[in-house]
């Protein structure tokens, strides 16, 4: 019977109905001291701490804090502290701060290697999604299940059914993987995907870098899909050859790779089509990544937006959060801050084009601007190539690696009623700090609207 | 876990569709590194400006796709502390829902017209073991997966029931399950 590329990965990891065989557990300090805590009151052991790999993310100040027990913050240094400790004293390896190789672990997973097509992978984080753009099978799921995966290297999981949507043609120029997802968001809705396990295809995908994949998979949760897919190809081999975590015989592990694809008329319970031509950049307005609209366009009524009151109510209480006004262009909106980083666009390709944005020009008066390269390896690579020259003389912050402003579970905070260009993934009240006002953006519209002040169509901006 | 049976109460209602993880509890409050104590952080921001109050009742009637978002168990924690024992909504993000019942808060999804009809009599009474949730005005029947519905009728150790079946995993293992992916200790 014809396959998809997940239920091939699913039908070769089932031990029993139900009961997922977890290849790559990713760990990180947030999600997991109760859960060891839990191990350790039932006297259980980490079933395979060869399988498991731990970084600090989420705490870390990104001002380059050398050590853990530097942090400043108390909270967050007992955190990073406990997960060093835990870590140790379950064989678990971990690259704290002061590590080479820390980052976000959205970002590390892939940069080591070790997210690889064909694996499933469980990480205590929504956004582990991420993954799934090599061709795996990645969940994110909550303290508990952390825990489960500790101890029996499995995750009891419920068959979720399958999406697929395939985007045709070439992205217009200025256009974006981000704007892909966001437009796709827009249309689907923050509960479109829910439930169900998202492969995205067709030669739009198939262009595309890994960087942008792992973009597009990276916002699958804020469809509310369960895991997002793409099938494995060349550009995927590339990217894992060499890597510290690549299989050693790898045109071994390529030839099972290249299985993985799926079958011609194998069926999903949804199948639905995208011309990708037709995808401006985009700008949310709105406090979820549903509320998104073309730069071109306006601010919506709330009375003409969505399908019925629930929505009509939301959207009217997200634009009195945002202190937006119906009607008002999209490009009219001034901004205080602007935060490129995040598991979604921190990569090097993402300080890549937004550098090439920022060259040679200024940060607008009165906007405070700031770079947060995903992990150290991403921030050296961009240091060697001059990135951090091109952002600092153009008025950027330039800082260490972390989630940074995405959460705001560190220094990094919007205070109160500002308004940030982020090319995170969530604008959730209060996400970047409390009464904090997030418009999502890809790089290239971070970096514009840093220098102009306001969103641009960057299409017709030089 | 505790087990969960029958859920009865007053009923406290959040009339809002797509209620993030991020409101129920913000990021600041995640450093904690216990499972306890996180009540008094719900909904901080929407309680605190005043724009929401909630009491304690042991039913939430909740919006649509209620949950959504972050993974933060802590949402869970925190709804939990606070004093609701059950969730009745149209329907739940993927991740909370599984969060919800791996600590014995119980989600109900049922359709919103019955979520209405719920939140207007202000009190009920869910039946696990029956399925069903009994209003003034009528009752409900609701679906529940018979694995997690065992699960917290008996209040089981979601953990120690997979080992139990370990001989299974060890099997998978030693048959080359394990093979692919990644030594991670020898990077």
């Amino acid at each position: 019977m014809a396959k998809t590329l997940f239920d091939k990965i699913w039908d070769a990891h089932e031990v029993a109905d139900g009961l997922i065989y977890i290849d790559l557990h990713l760990v990180h300090e947030v999600t997991s001291p109760q859960a060891f805590d839990g191990l350790r009151l039932e006297g259980r052991a980490v079933r395979r701490p060869d399988k498991t790999v731990a970084t600090a993310d989420h705490n870390v100040p990104t001002d380059g804090t050398p050590a853990a027990r530097m942090i400043a913050d108390e909270l967050s240094r007992i955190q990073v502290e406990t997960l060093e400790r835990n870590c140790a004293e379950f064989g678990i390896p971990v690259y704290s701060l002061g590590s080479d190789r820390q980052g976000i672990v959205h970002v590390i997973g892939p940069e080591l290697g070790v997210t690889q097509p064909g694996l499933t992978i469980a990480c205590g984080d929504s956004h582990t999604s991420t993954h799934g753009a090599f061709g795996a099978l990645a969940v994110g799921i909550g303290t508990s299940e952390v825990e489960h995966v500790l101890a029996t290297q499995c995750l009891v999981q419920r068959r979720p059914k399958t999406m697929r949507i395939q985007y045709s043609g070439e992205l217009g120029t200025g256009v974006t993987a981000k704007d892909l997802i966001l437009a796709t968001i827009g249309g689907l809705g923050v509960s479109g995907m829910v439930g169900h396990a998202v492969e995205y295809a067709g030669d739009t995908i198939r262009g595309l870098s890994m960087e942008n994949r792992m973009t597009i998979c990276n916002m699958t949760i804020e469809g509310g899909g369960r895991a997002g897919m793409i099938a494995p190809d060349e550009t995927t081999f590339e990217w894992v050859s060499g890597r510290p975590g690549a299989p050693e015989d790898f045109d071994a592990a390529v030839a099972e790779w290249r299985k993985l694809p799926t079958d011609a008329g194998a069926r999903f319970d949804t199948d639905i089509e995208v011309d990708a031509t037709a995808i401006s950049p985009m700008v949310t307005w709105g406090t979820n990544p549903g509320m998104v609209a073309q730069v071109t366009e306006a601010v919506p009524d709330p009375s003409a937006w969505g399908k019925g009151p629930a929505d009509r109510e939301a959207a009217e209480r997200a634009l009195a959060y945002m202190a937006l006004t119906p009607g008002t262009p999209m490009t009219d909106i001034a901004l205080d801050r602007v935060f490129i980083g995040s598991c979604t666009n921190s990569r090097i390709q993402d300080l890549r084009e937004a550098a090439s944005v920022v060259d040679g020009r200024k940060v607008g008066d009165g906007v405070r601007a700031m770079v947060v390269p995903g992990s150290q390896q991403v921030k050296a690579q961009a240091e060697e190539e001059g990135l951090d020259d091109v952002f600092r003389s153009a008025g950027f912050e330039w800082r260490t690696a972390g989630c940074s402003m995405c959460l705001g579970m560190n220094p990094d905070i919007l205070a109160e009623g500002e308004r940030c260009a982020s090319t995170s993934n969530r604008n959730f009240e209060g996400r970047q700090g409390r009464g904090g006002r997030t418009h999502l953006v890809s790089p290239r519209m971070a970096a514009a609207a840093a220098i102009e002040g306001s969103f641009v169509d960057i299409r017709g901006w030089t | 876990m505790r087990p969960v049976d029958v859920i009865d109460g007053n009923v406290s209602v959040l009339d809002r569709a797509d209620v993030d993880t991020d409101q129920i509890i913000p990021k600041q409050f995640l450093k904690r590194v216990e499972r306890t104590g996180f009540g008094e952080f719900l909904f901080y921001d929407w309680f605190r400006s005043g724009e929401l109050e909630l009491k304690p009742n042991p039913i939430l009637v909740a919006g649509r796709n209620f949950g959504s978002g972050s993974s933060r168990e802590h949402a869970v924690w925190a709804i939990q502390d606070f004093g609701f024992e059950a969730i009745i909504a149209p329907s739940f993000a993927d991740i909370f829902y599984v969060n919800c019942t791996k600590n014995g808060l119980l989600p109900v999804i049922l359709p919103e017209e019955s979520c209405a009809w719920i939140a207007e009599a202000g009190e009920a009474r869910i039946d696990v073991d029956d399925q069903t949730v009994t209003f003034a005005g009528g009752v409900v029947a609701f679906e529940l997966e018979e694995e997690i519905k065992h699960r917290l009728v008996h209040g089981l150790d979601d953990i120690g029931l997979t080992l139990q079946g370990s001989e299974a995993i060890t099997a998978f293992e030693e048959q080359g399950g394990a093979d692919r992916g990644p030594v991670t200790t020898s990077l």
